[in-house]
């Protein structure tokens, strides 16, 4: 199929930015859409042109790293689905089709898609973790976890940490992230010992690194490939609330 | 790329090595807070004034009743007007509260995207007008209540200057030749039915945090208790001007 592509372009992270259009032929409907940038990007480099950059990994929806918004929408228009995970069968021949790198203060642009995310990882740094004694691991039953939490806290791990989030939320917030790791650890016996200087450390590393607040609209978790709900983002106001109190 | 973990800016600490108060207050879920509790506190408001406002249904005489009760409640134990000045005060309070945090969160909000999207796409969340409407329903409502001030309290605006006779301004503000108050007053109970219809759960959402059941409980109440409130404020004035009080 043939596609018209407008990307954005910028050449660096101070650069001034632009939608450029590019016509790709010959995509295969089984081809994912990394895959058809690939495609793009070698036909530049036989150009002699600069090719567009772009976060990938893993390739199979697991890692994170692709982040592309596509017509708007974070990963694009399918549900549950990362960029890398989508595939070129959602188009038809002659399409027109954006874009854009996630927009958010706290993810600048590196290059052209690609977005700087450390912010994520100094949220993470700001308590989104246990201290543990180190040593051989535990027996499997040492801590017994009620089926439940188990499977809460499993389902709220499944974040990825792509920014998804942050990039569909109209005030870009980092909320359903950072609630995703709070509820995760507060569902665990071994989240405990931390879990009020967690939360507290993690909203204010939050807040400082320029993601806007929730408004609760769920556009959030309608991007999330994992399908992660507004639930734990209320587990992080309740525990938020009561961390507060108590640190008051 | 940058690798420093280590988090920008700590909270400030107080003597005893606490964090300060305001600076969670001041986070983005201390200020959702604020505005959580000085809505609902509204909230409990509206429904009194939407019940209070059927008197004018049982005649002139029980309306007025009605109002000069809230002047008088509790004399002579109490002075006269302590309830609507205990309400007056906490009204204003409760505005102030949310507006404050509402423009805090607004402008942090607009400064978290300084590069807007090309593409726009359509809305897919579980609150899809919310986005739309809170803020310009906001300024609606906000308009919409100085008129209303204006129109029903201090009588700026009414031909009925009597302050005893509540069911009099009522029946001259909603005049049919006065059609555009009309007009503007239902629109303003649109723009109020759109922001209760976010605002209840999202409040209790921001209290409480329900788990996926419970909150989608609260969002079936939150419709339920905006389609209420616009329904009986609305019968008020499109009962006058059809004629069916005078």
């Amino acid at each position: 199929m043939k596609l018209k592509l407008r990307i954005w372009r910028q050449s660096g992270a101070e650069a001034k930015g632009r939608m450029v259009e590019y016509i790709v032929d010959g995509i295969s409907e089984d081809a994912s859409f990394l895959e058809m940038l690939d495609v793009l990007n070698e036909q530049l480099i036989a150009e002699g042109a600069d090719p567009v950059a772009f976060d990938h990994d893993c390739r199979e929806g697991i890692c994170g790293a692709c982040s592309l918004v596509i017509d708007g929408q974070a990963h694009g228009p399918q549900a549950a689905t990362t960029t890398c995970q989508l595939h070129m069968r959602k188009y038809r021949d002659g399409d027109v089709i954006d874009v854009e790198p996630w927009r958010a203060g706290a993810f600048p642009v590196i290059k052209d898609l690609v977005v700087d995310r450390t912010a994520f990882d100094r949220i993470i740094a700001a308590g989104g973790y246990i201290s543990a004694p180190t040593g051989t691991a535990p027996d499997a039953h040492a801590t017994p976890v009620a089926k439940q939490d188990a499977d809460a806290a499993f389902a709220a791990a499944a974040c990825i940490g792509c920014g998804a989030c942050v990039a569909a939320c109209p005030n870009g917030s980092g909320m359903l992230f950072m609630a995703a790791k709070v509820a995760h650890l507060a569902r665990m016996p071994q989240g405990q010992p931390e879990r009020h200087t967690r939360v507290l450390g993690m909203v204010a590393e939050h807040d400082a690194s320029g993601f806007g607040g929730c408004t609760n609209t769920g556009e959030c978790s309608a991007a999330c490939p994992k399908e992660i709900g507004l639930d734990v983002i209320g587990q992080l106001n309740r525990d938020f609330r009561k961390a507060a109190a108590k640190a008051a | 790329m940058s690798t420093d973990l280590k988090p920008r800016k700590a909270a400030p600490a107080k003597a005893g090595g606490r964090p300060a108060r305001s600076p969670r207050l001041r986070s983005s879920i201390g200020l959702k807070l604020v505005m959580a509790v000085s809505g609902l506190l509204m909230v409990g408001f509206i429904i009194a004034h939407m019940a209070g406002n059927l008197h004018v249904f049982e005649g002139r005489e029980s309306m007025n009743d009605y109002a000069h009760g809230l002047r008088t409640f509790g004399e002579p134990l109490i002075p006269h007007e302590s309830l609507l000045w205990v309400m007056r005060l906490g009204l204003i309070a409760a505005v102030g509260a949310h507006i404050w945090s509402s423009v805090v969160l607004t402008r942090r909000a607009l400064a978290a995207r300084p590069v807007r999207y090309a593409s726009k796409k359509p809305a897919k969340g579980e609150s899809r007008h919310a986005a739309a409407t809170m803020r310009w329903g906001a300024a609606v409502i906000v308009l919409f209540v100085t008129w209303h001030l204006l129109d029903l309290t201090f009588r700026t605006v009414n031909p009925v200057k009597e302050v005893p006779d509540a069911y009099g301004a009522v029946v001259a503000a909603f005049a049919p030749e006065r059609w555009p108050v009309t007009v503007f007053y239902l629109l303003a109970l649109v723009a109020l039915g759109f922001h209760l219809r976010h605002g209840i759960w999202s409040a209790v959402q921001t209290i409480a945090g329900p788990d996926t059941r419970w909150r989608a409980r609260w969002q079936a109440a939150a419709l339920g208790v905006s389609v209420i409130v616009v329904a009986g404020f609305a019968v008020v004035p499109l009962a006058v001007s059809f004629g069916l009080v005078n």
